[in-house]
């Protein structure tokens, strides 16, 4: 049962408090996409055995989404944030590439 | 035979004489004994039959590894089977039976399984029982559900007795193992002031030490023992506990532990199981480690034990399980066991040595008291049907030629030991093989991680390799210094305590004995007690290609019952690998899962039963509905009543009589549970264009509209009346149970997509009671209660209206699901009561009926109005519904378009919403297929639409249905056949439209 401090209340709340959303920084294709762009859109995730961007809402708590960076192997929570951006923030990516060099999830990678 | 010896046993309490039953035979034993210890002091060698070939079986361990010794204990609502004797306190009283047996333990049918044994090879089912399919319902079917299945389960209707809970715990350092390790451990970190806790399965503290001997800062293990646990509880920092399992360790340090209060005493009364959720920052799984069988042939004869487990129960309960027992080892710590047997005054025979050099100082004790030592020797086979009668020595590097029958009646047996890495395994820790002991300890490098990504498990003593007394104190402390280190704590006194010990010879790793065993013994040598896997069936696996450790376990079923394998795992690798010719390490093990052993189902729901199973939801009108004969209806959390039953009627006789009075006259509907959900802001409006797929922000403030909402790949997914409050406030009704659903629908898109609109929620479901009103009377009775104008021109349909009703304040709304003039009244929830009783009085000269769920579901059915949950299921996209006429054209976007737009929603073929009409009037079964020509590709008959709502209308006086039929609306007048539940018998139905009743809806624009 994971451990994940809400980035909004400060709390570190047990994985119970929490509700699981699915893909973190996904973007939306409405009216007027392609079937590639839609069909990407609804159904293609990553699977990552490491570095993972996920969004949770604190449920059972003050209710806000967030985001939380971990890996999915070792389960090490590198930092939770605001679920109101389209990318991680800076200082966490160069937290990542500390603790995993080399990684890349999407178009995020160590170098950008 | 085995016996009670007339002095001695740390755990007997001798003062205290209890008597049990077993199998109804009425045996004496003492406070203090386990039920595998009186059974073996009363001579019980055979204490049930195995799980496949119901071979006889006797005790075989001394603790919770134990594979055979399972009974049912207790009776009637206290029946539980699979219970372990071996951990089962004794107490006054105590009943027990034997299981897998029939028609007794001595005289068993299902024995002729051990007469086909070589019939029943591993895979046995799988090959067996696939072809032909005929067979499996009436011959494979009941002869697996006859001879399979480990004891009995309760019987259904019996309602557990006993009380169960959950505690929760935090701490810094939880420990798990309250033998000498453990004990040091929690003493080394307690020293620095952190919080420890400290738990133990069984009753007592200081483990095997006490039993195995030495001496620890000069002191017997016992007095160390308690000298420590002293200390331990003097301090404010620590708690600690015995009966009280580590069950599983999991994500970030969370671990479960399971704690039996009263099992041992159950005239104590109060919880009977607790189950622990503690976090921890760290833990130190001090948990030991479990000796292996050696795989002979005849090692699973009753009489056959493991050589600790023998020393356990002549130190610990004064039984001594023969009165003439060979010890067979490939290691020293046997030798223990040889020499306590025969300063108890016991015979032994031989001490088979599998080691040609045999063993060290512990050899040469024995050898000193005059005991017999064969080295380079092992065990043909040991004879005996229901107890040992003898065993046939032979050369450990031959092929088990005898060269000597020894008679003797128990058989103590050790193939060396094995850390406990279970708590280490559950949340990914890995193992390294020692060559030097035979096992797989953790490897440090490779610790599960907590959320920091620092390691959160740390193994200490035995359950971490280190096998003899010395290095266990101090592998204790320098790992309590680690965890002490890695919290930041500055270390407290980190001197290991002096040990005196016997040096011991190394082990020499026997997986087969003899080593050249032919077939015919390696048949009889098991490996797997509890699930009767021999040495033979995983050698058949890996001939016949499992070669994953994983496939073979599954295949030969090893490791895969009640004990999971705790003495099996080792023995079943290293003879998966030597057949397949590669490195135990290379094959891997298993992966061990919790809890560590079973645990009650009742612990793990706590106190979640009965009324705490799940919260109940009340509407304010509650109370009234159960004085008046409600018969209730779950509806997600709420309680809604189904219909009000009168005295004498029956539960339709009630839904027909509601439905006749609200068409006639007048009917009124607690609708509370409707959802309530205010949006609000200046973006308000341009949100809800995105939420449904109508048009919300051109909604005139005063008027109402039906909406519906879609998820982002099409399908419905809820449904409502939207009411435009003012400029920038509009509430959203939804169905009932979705309200928490929809609230946080909304606040996901809010807070994920378009967080910069300016928009708040709030869902105010139960702030307000609802009441509708509806019928052809429904008009006078509010009239009657006065205060609003609510005719026809002042409140036109689909509009609303806030003001008072015989002085309570309320909001009337203009809608209606029942196709009657109908009024949905809002008033605080505080006034519901006031507002319910107020209609009822008013409407007694209209014969005011209340209505409930049924009635109002058959009413929506005779107006033809979509619910959903049944015409909808999750594949369900509006269009397939006829809701064209809700889906605005106008709209750039709404969350669903684009997936309404994809080929396969497009496509003509879908199955489509129609009315449907039996020929003789009768009422389809509900969820009834219609069926088309053809078969399938799997043989079954092709489909072409289900019943999706079905119900016998009163007012019609005939079964009305609502279904989605394939091309449906194209189809109408055609009468097309629906299964009955036989699946064999048609009921025929003709396609027509959905709305039965008032198409043109003249009685509700009135
Ligand atoms: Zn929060």
């Amino acid at each position: 049962m994971l451990i994940l401090t809400c980035p909004y209340c400060g709390v570190a709340a047990e994985e119970t408090e929490l509700a699981p959303g699915g893909e973190a920084h996904l973007t939306r294709f409405g009216p007027g996409s392609d079937d590639a762009e839609f069909e990407s859109y609804l159904f293609y995730r990553e699977n990552p055995k490491g570095v993972h961007f996920e969004r949770w809402r604190h449920a059972n708590g003050c209710g806000k989404w967030f985001h939380a960076a971990r890996c999915t192997n070792t389960l090490e929570v590198f930092g939770t944030y605001p679920a109101q951006t389209t990318e991680p923030p800076a200082a966490l990516r160069e937290a990542i590439s500390a603790k995993r060099p080399g990684w890349s999830w999407r178009s995020f990678s160590e170098e950008t | 035979m085995s016996i009670r010896l007339s002095t001695g046993g740390r755990f007997l309490n001798r003062a205290r004489p209890v008597r049990f039953s077993f199998n109804g035979q009425r045996l004496p034993g003492f406070l203090g004994d386990t039920l595998a210890s009186a059974l073996l002091a009363n001579d019980q060698m055979m204490v049930g039959r195995s799980f496949k070939y119901h071979r006889a079986r006797g005790v075989v361990a001394s603790g919770s590894e134990e594979p055979n010794a399972l009974v049912n204990l207790g009776s009637g609502n206290r029946h539980e089977p699979n219970q372990r004797a071996t951990t089962t306190a004794l107490f006054d009283g105590l009943e027990a039976t034997s299981q897998n047996h029939w028609p007794s333990l001595e005289f068993d049918i299902g024995v002729v399984n051990n007469a086909l044994m070589r019939f029943l090879p591993a895979g046995f089912y799988y090959k067996m029982f696939i072809h032909p399919r005929s067979f499996w319902k009436h011959i494979y079917e009941p002869f697996i559900r006859q001879s399979a299945g480990l004891g009995k389960a309760p019987a259904p209707e019996d309602q557990d007795p006993d009380t169960y809970e959950h505690f929760y715990s935090f701490v810094d350092v939880l420990v798990v193992g309250g033998g000498v390790a453990g004990l040091q451990a929690a003493l080394s970190a307690a020293q620095s002031g952190v919080k420890v806790m400290v738990i133990e399965q069984s009753a007592h503290w200081g483990g095997r030490a006490p039993v195995d001997g030495g001496t620890i800062d000069g002191m017997d293990p016992d007095a160390w023992v308690e000298k420590t646990l002293n200390t331990l509880k003097s301090m404010p920092n620590v708690t600690v506990h015995t009966r009280l399992m580590g069950a599983g360790v999991y994500d970030h340090g969370y671990a479960l532990a399971y704690e039996r209060l009263s099992d041992h005493d159950p005239d104590k009364g109060g919880v009977r199981h607790r189950l622990w959720r503690i976090r921890a920052a760290r833990i130190i799984a001090a948990t030991g480690a479990l000796e292996r069988p050696l795989s002979f042939a005849g090692n699973d004869l009753p009489g056959v034990m493991l050589a600790s487990a023998v020393r356990d129960y002549v130190v610990n309960y004064a039984t001594a399980p023969g009165q003439s027992t060979v010890v067979v080892t490939n290691n020293d710590d046997a030798y223990r066991t040889a020499i306590v047997l025969k300063n108890a005054g016991l015979d032994v025979p031989a001490i088979i040595d599998a080691r040609p050099e045999g063993g060290g100082a512990l050899m040469e004790e024995a050898r000193g008291l005059g005991i017999r030592i064969e080295t380079g020797r092992g065990i043909a086979r040991v004879r005996g049907l229901r107890r040992v009668v003898s065993v046939q020595l032979c050369e450990q590097d031959g092929d088990g030629a005898v060269l000597e029958d020894i008679p003797c009646d128990a058989v103590a047996m050790s193939g060396g030991w094995s850390p406990v890495v279970h708590l280490w395994s559950h949340c990914g820790g890995k193992l390294n093989w020692n060559e030097a002991g035979a096992f797989f300890a953790p490897d440090p490098d490779r610790a599960p991680t907590d959320q920091t990504g620092a390691p959160f498990v740390y193994c200490a003593g035995n359950a971490n390799g280190a096998m003899d007394l010395k290095t266990v104190l101090q592998d204790a402390v320098e790992q309590s210094q680690n965890v002490i280190g890695s919290l930041g704590c500055e270390s407290g006194d980190a001197s290991v305590p002096s040990v005196a010990q016997t040096q011991e010879a190394p082990l020499l790793p026997v997986w087969l004995m003899p080593a050249q065993a032919p077939k015919a013994l390696r048949s009889k040598a098991w490996l797997d007690y509890q699930n009767d896997v021999k040495v033979s069936d995983v050698q058949l696996a890996a001939q016949e290609g499992f070669e994953s450790v994983e496939h073979t376990k599954r295949y030969t079923t090893l490791g895969m019952a009640t004990d999971q394998g705790k003495l099996s795992n080792i023995n079943g690798l290293a003879t998966l690998s030597k057949a397949l010719g590669e490195d135990i390490p290379a094959v891997g093990t298993t992966t061990f899962r919790p809890p560590y052993t079973p645990i009650s189902m009742g612990a793990i729901a706590g106190e979640a039963r009965g009324a705490l199973f799940q919260p109940v939801r009340k509407t304010p009108l509650h109370d009234w509905h159960e004085a008046h004969g409600a018969v209730w209806e779950p509806v997600g959390q709420w309680r809604r009543p189904y219909c009000f039953r009168r005295d004498g009627e029956s539960t339709q006789d009630a839904v027909n009589r509601e439905i006749t009075a609200t068409r006639a006259s007048l009917g009124l509907l607690d609708a509370s549970t409707l959802g309530k959900i205010v949006v609000k802001g200046p973006d308000a409006g341009r949100f809800l264009d995105m939420m449904y797929t109508n048009m919300m922000s051109t909604l005139p403030v005063g008027k109402c509209r039906y909406g519906l909402m879609c998820s982002e790949n099409g399908f419905l997914s809820d449904d409502g009346v939207v009411a435009r409050i003012d400029d920038q406030t509009w509430l959203c009704h939804t169905t009932t149970g979705g309200a928490d659903r929809i609230h946080a629908h909304m606040e996901e898109w809010l807070q994920t997509e378009w967080w910069e609109w300016k928009v708040w929620t709030a869902n105010l479901t139960e702030q307000y009671a609802q009441i509708a009103v509806v019928g052809p009377q429904a008009r006078t009775v509010l009239e009657t209660l006065g205060g609003l104008d609510v005719s026809k021109e002042a409140l036109p349909f689909m509009h609303w209206v806030d003001g008072t009703l015989g002085g309570l304040p309320v909001r009337v709304y203009r809608i209606s699901f029942s196709g009657e003039l109908s009024y949905e009244i809002a008033t605080p929830a505080s006034h519901g009561r006031a507002l319910w009783d107020r209609l009822l009085e008013a409407g007694a000269a209209f014969d005011a009926t209340p209505y409930g769920t049924e009635a109002l579901h058959v009413m929506r059915a005779e107006k033809g109005f979509i619910m959903i949950g049944d015409e909808t299921d999750g594949t369900v996209i509006p269009q397939d519904l006829g809701l064209h006429w809700a889906i605005s054209k106008k709209k750039d976007d709404f969350l669903g378009k684009r997936a309404q737009q994809r080929t396969h929603m497009t496509d003509p073929d879908r199955w489509k919403l129609v009315g449907l009409e039996t020929l003789d009037g009768s009422v389809l079964p509900d969820g009834a297929y219609a069926v088309a020509e053809g078969r399938n590709a799997n043989g079954q008959r092709n489909t072409e639409g289900r019943v999706t709502s079905t119900y016998h209308s009163p007012t019609l006086g005939r079964g009305i249905a609502m279904g989605l039929v394939h091309r449906g609306p194209d189809r109408m007048g055609e009468v097309i056949r629906f299964a009955r539940d036989d699946g064999e018998t048609m009921i025929e139905a003709r396609i027509v439209n959905p709305v039965f009743f008032d198409p043109d809806g003249e009685k509700q624009n009135v």
